[in-house]
């Protein structure tokens, strides 16, 4: 089992994973038959998952969401997709890895997949900025997003970023424009688009690949116009009060649900989607041929009229004027 | 008015202390004192060094629409409160706080008016209100703005200045990004122009969306316009900003923004670019 950095609600369950294992070397050491209590350990182990899964706060969501050994977009693609072919570049400056892009089938149906890209180590990270990209990589992912509109193809997009990168450069070649162009152009790309939230939803980057006819989050996926960390230092005035911001800010999966923004929530496997890749590929790959599915019969006319009242319907107001009369 | 200073040399600092604020401010352009209604008279730009102090809503709409020709539309939207938020003090109270202050239901004041004779939809967003933050009132009553141009093919104005999205109202906020900049996708299939005007200071979630989307956008000069606030960027990269950065200038520079138009050429200069592209 690969070494899992801790989370304080992880101790109890890699307590029992580290049971089992030493029971498993005693057994092979010793030859006792050991099945009964394995057996017993596992089946706590299941539960202790399962309900600790099931009640995790919203800050410790945001902790699942950004953890080290969670599955990235590569990782889903190796294993949602077939005859992967990435793509690079934006062909005006340079090729952004922190967002991938590529020709993929999703159940034999060739699709364009546009993705943030976190790196695993530093070494990967030094490439990928973490998954903040700067204004090439969203330039890139339009590209992108174009050519599959050229010949017809449906766009899916993997979210997972803190954010675009606030930096020097950034700015000056225009992060704002390029994410604001992104968002305009996607309201009108003529292709069915579907988003999968699969980790950090982190504001503006997360949006700038998702303006999509459906968005789905994973279980324990957030999406946030703000990460809790930066709305704490702003409304709370200090960082420390992220978990009073976390909950405040309505970011979990279940969240953006009942607040009508997700579509669907993807169920993670027990333990989070770090503890069992496969598993959630599968799960991801299901909810993406269903709803590719039903875009797909849609007329070009009617997939756009219905994203736009999608979004037109987005917000919460009364008109003061129209209750008097 | 006997106190008043006969002689043209403009008063100093130090002199301000006797004076009353209503009568005079000081540039922080050129730290000199001025005459509040020599100021006004020259729309609220300094007339030594060029400085333009940050005006509101209701003088935007005054100094670029026809007199007399502005009307008002969607006054009445008010800000829900969809994550019952919480943090040092309750959303709605803030909201409440800041209708007192502005005397807006929120942070845009929006109609339909004429540029010399020319009908145009015009949202012009207010900074004095949460900051110009962008919850739904503001994303509905841009994108409302923007349906009124389609239906009646004028063209469309928005005046910005904002601290980014309403935190407040969650990932709705970050939505109205999607909404706006939707609105002007189909402004832009259809031909009708729209002209953003960028003003001091327009940052965050406004500029990645409908702040930098015009056919033409024009800033004020020296106006502050990014997309992460300049604390954050520092606190990233871990050194000083160069001088300049994040200013319109260095916008201009960057290509970014098109045009820095002073404000007291504004109105000829949108009249003339809409000219060019409807006539
Ligand atoms: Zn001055």
């Amino acid at each position: 089992m690969a070494a899992s950095p801790r989370l304080e609600f992880e101790k109890d369950i890699l307590e029992i994973q580290g049971q089992i294992q030493k029971l498993v070397e005693m057994a092979e050491e010793s030859g006792f038959d050991v099945t009964e209590q394995l057996e017993d350990l596992r089946t706590k182990l299941e539960t202790l998952k399962e309900d600790t899964y099931k009640n995790l706060t919203p800050i410790e969501q945001v902790q699942v969401a950004r953890h080290p050994r969670r599955p990235y977009t590569l990782d889903h693609i190796e294993r949602v997709f077939t005859d992967w072919i990435e793509l690079h570049g934006d062909r005006a400056f340079r090729d952004d890895e922190a967002i991938v892009a590529g020709w993929a089938r999703l159940d034999g149906q060739s699709v364009m997949v546009v993705g943030h890209q976190k790196g695993r180590d530093i070494k990967e990270n030094l490439r990928r900025n973490f998954g903040m990209a700067h204004p090439e990589g969203y330039r890139k992912a339009l590209r992108f997003m174009r050519q599959a509109e050229k010949f017809g193809r449906p766009v899916i997009t993997f979210i997972d970023t803190p954010g675009a990168y606030p930096g020097i450069g950034s700015e000056e070649r225009g992060i704002s424009e390029a994410i604001a162009f992104n968002l305009r152009e996607m309201t009108h790309l003529r292709v069915p688009l579907i988003s999968v939230v699969i980790g950090e939803g982190g504001s503006g980057g997360a949006l700038g690949i998702g303006v999509t006819d459906r968005i789905l989050m994973l279980e324990h996926s957030i999406y946030s116009v703000i990460s809790p960390e930066g709305c704490a230092a702003i409304l709370w005035r200090s960082a420390e009060h992220r978990e009073k911001a976390a909950t405040a800010l309505r970011l979990t999966s279940k969240d953006l649900l009942s607040l009508g923004i997700a579509d669907e929530i993807i169920q993670e496997p027990p333990g989070g989607a770090h503890s069992d890749w496969d598993g959630t590929a599968s799960s991801i790959q299901e909810a993406l041929v269903r709803h590719l599915k039903e875009l797909c019969k849609l007329s070009t006319g009617k997939l756009l009229k219905a994203r736009w009242n999608k979004y037109d319907a987005i917000g919460e107001w009364s008109d003061t004027e129209a209750e008097g009369s | 008015m006997a106190w008043f200073r006969k002689d043209k040399k403009p008063l100093k600092a130090e002199d301000r202390r006797d004076l009353p604020g209503d009568v005079f401010e000081k540039c922080n352009g050129c730290g000199e004192i001025l005459y509040s209604e020599k100021l006004a008279q020259n729309l609220e730009v300094c007339p030594t060094c060029g400085h333009h102090f940050r005006i509101n809503a209701e003088q935007y709409v005054a100094l670029l629409m026809d007199e007399g020709s502005f009307e008002e539309i969607d006054a009445g939207l008010r800000s829900g409160d969809p994550l019952s938020f919480k943090d040092l003090k309750p959303y709605t109270e803030r909201l409440r706080a800041a209708e007192k202050k502005v005397g807006r239901l929120d942070a845009v004041l929006s109609g339909v008016g004429t540029v010399d004779g020319l009908p145009v939809a015009l949202a012009v967003m207010d900074f004095r209100f949460i900051g110009g933050s962008m919850g739904s009132v503001v994303g509905e009553k841009i994108a409302r703005a923007g349906r009124i141009a389609l239906e009646k093919k004028t063209p469309l104005i928005v005046v910005n200045a904002s601290g980014g999205a309403r935190m407040q109202e969650g990932v709705i906020s970050l939505m109205q990004m999607a909404k706006t900049s939707g609105v002007l996708a189909r402004l832009h299939e259809a031909g009708l122009p729209y002209i953003s005007i960028i003003t001091d200071p327009t940052t965050g979630g406004v500029t990645a969306s409908h702040a930098m989307l015009g056919d033409v956008n024009i800033a004020e000069p020296k106006a502050l316009i990014g997309f992460a606030g300049p604390r954050v960027i520092e606190e990233t990269i871990r050194q000083e900003l160069p001088e300049g950065f994040q200013r319109a200038e260095f916008l201009l520079e960057h290509g970014m923004v098109d045009r820095i138009v002073d404000r007291r050429d504004l109105k000829l200069m949108v009249s003339r670019l809409l000219h060019h592209m409807t006539d």
